[in-house]
């Protein structure tokens, strides 16, 4: 399916099938999502994409009626396997929402709410945390004089940023997005795609997006969902360009969805 | 074509809704000028500080305001937990469905049942089958039952208002149920849980039916806090609310002058809670903006 070797395997899905009580939500996924890329999850609303995404940090552990089969190997852990820890599996994939979504405490207890899950309490550890992930996630300027003030009172694109912050201060090596910039405006948008570039030089980024000139964009890697099913995978150029399969020619070039 | 018509209907009718409110306000006014009117000789200092005693030729409720305060305090010790621990069960980790209806059901149930069937219950319950005696603490966990749909309901509320996205957020991060819970849910639900909280208060203060039942009349003031005649040991004694000594005042006793200094006392109180309610209520909502 995907040809290039050039990036090494960072999570590899097998077989994955997923279903919510009676209805068969994703269809035997078979996937494998490079380290330091940005693979893009593209397709009509309930294909079952943000689902996909969603397992990859077991978020719908959360949802009732839930049932999954399948493996999902994170590097040479199954984060299925009942041993997993999910706090543990959390620290190590990030995940950022499609509505911003700040606590409503200060800038620096948002940015700090992740590591002091993990137990981090000591203070100079925190502000240095606190510090390094506004900065990764390019919003430290705007925000460093307000630290103490409410995140709730910055914009819906500094809010984002602040999440995005949030997320890489527990220091996962997997970011999962689901639509991170449905909820913002065009500029906004510009400043979080060209901060993924930043990022995925040390994060392997999953995004979700229904924007397919985003997926174009920001992603190296592009899967096509319809359905429930993964109908192609392949590099964003390939896929974009020469799609293999009628559906996925379909869509991007704009017959459905 | 365009003229203004007259609707004699209208006209009527917004005259009826204008009687209406002034009457309502009217009628409230009247009340509160003449119990201040008929209190406010009655209430000075000694009337605040001293008990009333025969012996001592002194007239005052400084017992009753000591035995209301108790009952304030333990009442929301023992309701406060238990009201906001069901509400989080019941927004947080039950499962929606029959079971969490019925549940609802008999909390709505149970917060328009007269007060004097608790005190009955708490007569039977408390005061005899636990063997607890006429005291503080039979008419609180009286109380207690009375104001749990209060609490529970006024957080339950609160808690549904908390967006979603603060609890995928934060067990997005790897927080556990209850971290997220205590540290995200609970300060967010804050303003309304102190709502349920004083709004309890308030019915507390204002509580007699059950009161008499199942808390006594004594109107003694505790001696020190600790021993026998202390402020700990007086909630395992009879004592009388303010409520309690109004009903007493005007009933037995007859003595109307203490009835209306209590009255207004009670008023003054109801009064500061509800300002309390507004400036904390409104102080945390600006907090959290």
């Amino acid at each position: 399916m995907v040809n290039r070797t050039d990036n090494n395997t960072k999570i590899s899905v097998k077989n994955l099938n997923l279903y919510y009580g009676e209805n068969h939500a994703l269809k035997d996924i078979n996937m494998d999502i490079y380290e330091n890329t940005v693979t893009a999850l593209i397709g009509p609303s309930g294909c079952g994409k943000s689902t996909f995404l969603k397992t990859l940090n077991r978020m719908n552990d959360l949802v009732e009626n839930v049932r999954i089969t399948g493996d999902i190997m994170l590097e040479q852990e199954n984060i299925y396997d009942e041993k997993i820890d999910t706090t543990v599996l959390r620290e190590h994939v990030g995940m950022v929402f499609q509505q911003p979504n700040p606590f409503p405490m200060s800038i620096y207890d948002n940015i700090a709410y992740g590591p002091r899950v993990h137990g981090i309490r000591d203070r100079k550890k925190l502000d240095q945390i606190v510090e390094e992930s506004l900065r990764g996630a390019a919003i430290f300027d705007e925000v460093k004089d307000r630290l103490k003030k409410s995140a709730l009172g910055l914009s819906g694109g500094q809010q984002q940023r602040i999440c995005i912050a949030r997320a890489l201060a527990v220091k996962p090596s997997v970011l999962l997005m689901d639509e991170p910039t449905s909820a913002l405006d065009p500029i906004s948008t510009a400043k979080i795609e060209e901060l993924m570039e930043e990022l995925k030089k040390q994060y392997t980024i999953v995004i979700v997006t229904h924007n397919m000139q985003q997926a174009l964009r920001v992603s190296d890697y592009t899967a096509f969902f319809l359905t429930g099913e993964m109908v192609e995978y392949a590099d964003t150029e390939t896929l974009f360009s020469y799609p293999q399969d009628k559906r996925t020619e379909d869509y991007i070039t704009g017959r459905f969805g | 074509m365009m003229k203004k018509k007259t609707r004699p209907a209208e006209t009527v009718l917004k005259g009826l809704i204008l009687f209406s409110a002034l009457l309502s306000i009217v009628l409230l006014a009247v009340i509160i000028i003449y119990v201040v009117n008929r209190g406010i000789q009655n209430v000075s200092p000694s009337f605040l500080t001293t008990v009333t005693s025969a012996r001592r030729g002194t007239k005052g409720i400084a017992g009753n305001i000591v035995n209301t305060l108790l009952i304030i305090i333990v009442s929301m010790v023992i309701a406060g937990p238990v009201g906001v621990g069901a509400a989080i069960y019941l927004n947080e980790y039950a499962r929606p469905g029959k079971l969490v209806q019925i549940i609802e059901f008999a909390t709505e149930v149970l917060s328009g049942i007269p007060s004097i069937i608790f005190g009955l219950f708490g007569m039977m319950f408390f005061v005899e089958t636990l063997g607890l005696g006429y005291c503080i603490l039979s008419g609180s966990l009286t109380l207690s039952l009375m104001v749990l749909p209060l609490i529970t309901r006024n957080t339950q509320e609160a808690l549904k208002t908390v967006p979603d996205g603060y609890r995928s957020g934060a067990i997005g991060l790897g927080a556990g149920k209850w971290y997220m819970i205590r540290t995200i849910l609970i300060p967010s639900a804050m303003p309304g849980i102190i709502t349920g909280v004083i709004l309890a208060v308030g019915r507390i203060v204002g509580e007699s039916a059950a009161l008499l039942l199942t808390a006594g009349s004594a109107k003694l003031l505790p001696v020190g806090i600790f021993g026998k005649k202390g402020l700990f040991s007086k909630i395992f004694q009879s004592g009388g609310s303010l409520t309690v000594q109004l009903y007493l005042s005007a009933t037995s006793e007859s003595d109307f002058d203490t009835a209306f200094g209590t009255a207004l006392v009670l008023l003054v109180i109801v009064f500061l809670i509800n300002v309390m309610t507004k400036k904390l209520t409104s102080g945390m909502n600006r907090c959290s903006e």
